[in-house]
């Protein structure tokens, strides 16, 4: 009873302002989690330049064919670089990529990279699209069914609804689009099921690609906001009698959208993959069409290129979305270390 | 085992799944032996035709049989599906485990690897291996099995991880078990089990991976044919003959649901985890409301002038569902507070004093029930209906404090914003005389350099600091009572105090009423008025807080005080405690419910339930509930023998 304590027990934060600019978690953070990623590009990278070197046999005469003349294959292989020794062709590889270079298609002999600039926009626009009609859609989807379901509530609602998410994530997009194409293409003839030239024409795609991320994300939706409304910092803003929709909104929902963004993140880079298989659904004319062309007819240096687009596209939506999570839910700088 | 296996069967969903594994299987098997030479029959007369009796689902552009084509499919599907799972599971095991085979650094290197690669998608790594092993159904196996491995080896590594933590590999490795064996014997039988659940959803996966391989054209090649190729096949004559898209990508749509479906219903029914979240199901309980006529309404003589009440709670009641059945852990509480008293609850844990507090501030949530004969805040009756009139007036007149100042703050908000929305909900504030209000209040509070402070968010504030931001919460509007539960359990012992002092504080300065919470008699002494026992949901005795060491009268009470040891308590002697464990809310006796563990009890206090009276021998505002009040204890009741005592939850 006789001890007596200074109310500022606590290490004063302005302190760390002194230490320096590395000292700040957010930095600190930051800074962690660019090394991760330029390590996995350097990753990728290499993966990708190995890709042609493990394909077993000679892939410029895969490419041209067992009819082409030896001259040719041998020319072309020069072209390529591909008699140099295997460390200058990484290096020359690395400089290519920096300098923007991403090598000549076999089939084609355009620029790679004139090929990806190209195709790359309708590829974007798509997942992009996808991603924003997912989230636009299961945020409000989890929440109602999470206030809904909270406990003590709804039983049978959670049931139907869990069950009809799990049925309805398990579809791969492709059936999805498949079906789409019958029921609005072939049966009503109301949508284009081909191509992206018309406004009206997005809508199959971005809906395919959509449906199932929304139903991933809103069954996490639900579960995280269920788990938040019992959570002590519910009980206190209830207690400063603030009204339902205040509690839902402001005291839950941010709380419950932090996990379930970290899953939306791995979601968004599924997406960025799911684009392959829709495009070829509708011909989309994107990077996952001309990769899979590429990949019939050989034509590594394209396919090298766009994997590594595909993968870069990947890496850049994990960073971007654990820097947004650490801007939300500032405890993730300190449980990160 | 069995029991769990069955309880998969049970649910609907687990049922169909099972259901539709087996026939996929039975398919997969039979298909080709029924149909084989069906499939193959080629009628060029009759290409390209739509469904007919003949040709259910028309026929492809060799004239040949959809329907039976998809029949015999079955079989190259589910094979190379399987196959593709067997390659994950193997390569996944060998990588998962490799960390716990070799050690730490090589291990390392391992484990940052597997998180690279899975932090790509499937089809990602599917189109990357395809392109490297060529296109084909041997190419589509290996891509696609490889693919799979790194999701399969971060679970191994995981679970693995999860298994060597614990004793007894840690026993054997002490004993001198090589790691290998230890593996072996150890680790890989205690996992088996997600795993296989696993497996199982990675077989949908694989499934439905593999038919996209294929419907790309970089799967199976004809002559072969798998659903995923007759999709191919079919989604370019979608128009002339639908049936020959749809039949194929419904078959691998049930087969993929199947295996999926099965996986997780297993999963569900062994209490598998695959990483889909928590699914707690809460159940309400619906119960009739209590008869309250019979039971005692002590201290009516002690009601004050209404305009001095500030909290009138007769006969509260809270009802949980429990698990079998309804249980009732507050029965029968009754009590007043005036303006500027502080009154105390005591008990131990479990006897209902904090769901007293809950139920007093309408928090007791969905789940429970709160029933009362009188329940009323400064003359408005809680039990009605919320209105925005009245949460505005518990807004700004109801205060509470809670235990656990880490938890009770929202984290994802500032420290400033959490206490101003008090004052722009409630007293029509703007946001920017809100903030002000807040910092004004956090100085209020003691909370130096209250700007800057209010500006954080709470895992930058100490647990004392965020206790009393809590409190300065509570005062930003003009609270008549403030309800603190346990406020100082949670801190450290040199900043109780603290916080006990600003309680006392701004009780003094503007005569707020105190219901303070605790299981700590000491800290209720030094603070209140009138100390409240509870004991089993019910108020045993209450009594003035200076009378609480010296002449209270319930045995409990006596041996509470008594637990407490002081300055001339002999530290050579084991510190007194209260034999026995309190009574469970779900097996309250009818009688009293501390009779089994008080040394005064007899018959009639198993059998008949002490009224909360005032005791006509002593002063009119000390009331007590035994039938044995005061009789002196026998000697050295309260510091028995260690050795027969329980401990408390």
């Amino acid at each position: 009873m006789t001890v007596t304590v200074s109310p500022t027990a606590a290490p004063p934060p302005a302190d760390q302002a002194r230490v320096g600019l590395l000292a700040r978690p957010w930095v600190r953070f930051g800074a962690r989690r660019l090394g991760r990623l330029v390590v996995s590009l350097w990753v990728l990278v290499t993966a990708s330049f190995a890709m042609i070197h493990l394909i077993p046999g000679d892939p410029v005469r895969g490419a041209l064919g067992p009819t082409a003349p030896a001259e040719l294959v041998e020319a072309r292989r020069q072209a390529l670089g591909l008699n140099d020794p295997i460390i200058t062709q990484y290096l020359d590889y690395l400089r290519g990529l920096v300098t923007g270079d991403l090598g000549t298609s076999i089939s084609s002999r355009l620029p790679v990279a004139e090929i990806v600039a190209q195709r790359l926009p309708a590829t974007l626009v798509l997942a992009v699209l996808a991603f924003l009609a997912a989230v636009v859609v299961a945020i409000p989807l989890g929440v109602a069914m999470g206030v809904l379901t909270r406990r003590g509530h709804g039983r049978r609602t959670e049931l139907a609804f869990t069950t009809t998410s799990i049925v309805v994530a398990t579809i791969p997009d492709f059936l999805i689009g498949v079906m789409l194409v019958y029921v609005f293409g072939v049966r009503l003839g109301w949508l284009p099921v081909a191509g992206n030239e018309t406004a009206a024409a997005y809508l199959l795609p971005v809906v395919s690609l959509a449906i199932g991320p929304a139903a991933i994300l809103a069954r996490i939706v639900r579960v995280e906001l269920v788990t938040v409304l019992e959570a002590d910092f519910v009980r206190t803003a209830r207690a400063k009698r603030l009204p339902a929709r205040t509690i839902y909104l402001r005291h839950a929902l941010p709380n419950a959208v932090t996990a379930a963004l970290t899953l939306g993140g791995l979601l968004l880079s599924a997406m960025v993959a799911g684009t392959v298989l829709v495009e070829n659904v509708f011909a989309w004319p994107g990077l996952g069409s001309t990769v899979v062309q590429s990949i019939l007819t050989k034509d590594y240096p394209v396919v090298q290129a766009i994997v590594l687009v595909y993968g870069v596209g990947v890496l850049v939506v994990n960073t971007l979305v654990d820097l947004a999570l650490a801007r939300l839910d500032p405890r993730s700088l300190i449980r990160e270390g | 085992m069995h029991g769990r296996w069955r309880r998969v069967l049970r649910t609907p969903l687990g049922l169909t799944a099972t259901v539709l594994v087996v026939a996929v299987l039975a398919l997969a098997v039979l298909g080709p032996v029924l149909w084989g030479t069906g499939a193959e029959a080629v009628d060029t007369d009759d290409i390209l035709a739509q469904p007919s009796a003949e040709h259910w689902a028309g026929t492809d552009n060799l004239g040949r049989d959809i329907l039976l084509r998809v029949l015999v499919a079955a079989r190259l599907s589910i094979m190379l599906a399987l196959l593709a799972v067997v390659i994950s599971m193997v390569v996944g095991l060998l990588l998962g485990s490799l960390p716990f085979l070799v050690g730490s650094r090589f291990g390392r290197l391992v484990s940052a690897a597997v998180n690279i690669a899975v932090a790509f998608p499937g089809v990602l790594l599917a189109l990357f291996f395809a392109v490297v092993f060529g296109v084909g159904a041997t190419g589509a196996v290996l891509a696609i099995g490889l693919a799979g491995a790194p999701g399969f080896a971060r679970l191994t590594q995981t679970l693995v991880a999860g298994v060597a933590a614990r004793d007894f590999v840690a026993a054997a490795r002490i004993a001198g078990v090589g790691r290998v064996r230890i593996l072996f014997r150890h680790v890989l039988p205690n996992i088996a089990e997600p795993l296989v659940v696993n497996a199982t959803i990675g077989a949908g996966s694989a499934l439905l991976s593999f038919s996209a391989l294929s419907f790309l054209g970089l799967g199976v090649q004809p002559p072969s044919y798998d659903w995923g190729r007759l999709l191919y096949d079919g989604i370019g004559a979608i128009y002339v003959n639908a049936a020959a898209a749809l039949a194929p990508g419904l078959a691998v749509l049930l087969a993929g649901l199947a295996f999926n479906l099965f996986g997780e219903s297993v999963a569900k029914g062994l209490g598998v985890d695959v990483g889909t979240g928590p699914h707690t199901v809460h159940r309400t309980a619906r119960i009739r409301p209590v008869d309250r006529s019979d039971r005692e309404t002590g201290g009516a003589e002690l009601e004050a002038a209404p305009s001095d009440l500030v909290l009138d709670v007769r006969d509260l009641e809270v009802t949980l569902p429990g698990a079998s059945g309804p249980v009732r852990p507050v029965r029968g509480v009754t009590f007043s507070v005036r303006r500027g008293e502080a009154v105390g609850i005591v008990g131990e844990s479990g006897s209902g004093k904090s769901l007293t507090a809950l139920a007093i501030t309408r928090l007791v949530g969905d789940e429970g029930r709160v029933d009362a004969a009188r329940l009323e805040l400064l003359g408005h009756d809680l039990r009605a209906p919320d209105t925005a009139v009245r949460r505005r007036m518990l807004g700004t007149s109801l205060a509470m404090v809670f235990q656990d100042p880490m938890t009770s703050f929202n984290p994802a908000h500032r420290i400033g914003g959490q206490l101003a929305e008090v004052a722009i909900h409630h007293q029509g504030m703007s946001r920017r005389a809100g903030l002000r209000r807040a910092v004004d209040r956090l100085s209020a509070v003691r909370i130096p350099d209250a700007p800057t402070r209010a500006r954080q968010y709470p895992h930058q504030f100490s647990g004392g600091m965020r206790q009393r931001a809590m409190i300065g919460m509570g005062l930003m509007g003009t609270p008549a009572l403030i309800v603190a539960d346990e406020p100082t359990t949670a801190l450290d012992v040199t900043v109780q105090q603290q916080v006990l002092d600003l309680l006392a504080a701004i009780r003094a300065a503007d005569e707020v009423a105190l219901v303070l919470i605790s299981h700590d008699v000491a800290v209720v002494t030094e603070v209140c008025d009138r100390v409240m026992v509870m004991y089993a949901g019910r108020v045993v005795e209450d009594l003035p807080a200076t009378d609480l060491a010296t002449a209270a009268l319930h045995p409990y009470t006596r041996a509470l005080v008594a637990a407490v040891p002081d300055m001339t308590t002999d530290l050579a002697e084991p510190l007194a405690t209260i034999p026995g464990r309190p009574v469970a809310p779900a097996d309250v006796p009818p009688g009293c419910a501390y009779a089994d563990r008080c040394p005064l009890a007899t018959a009639r206090c198993r059998d008949e339930d002490p009224p909360l009276v005032a005791d006509p021998r002593v002063r009119p505002d000390h009331r007590v509930a035994c039938w044995h009040a005061g009789e002196p204890l026998p000697a050295g009741q309260a510091g028995r023998n260690t050795d027969e005592l329980v401990e408390s939850p």
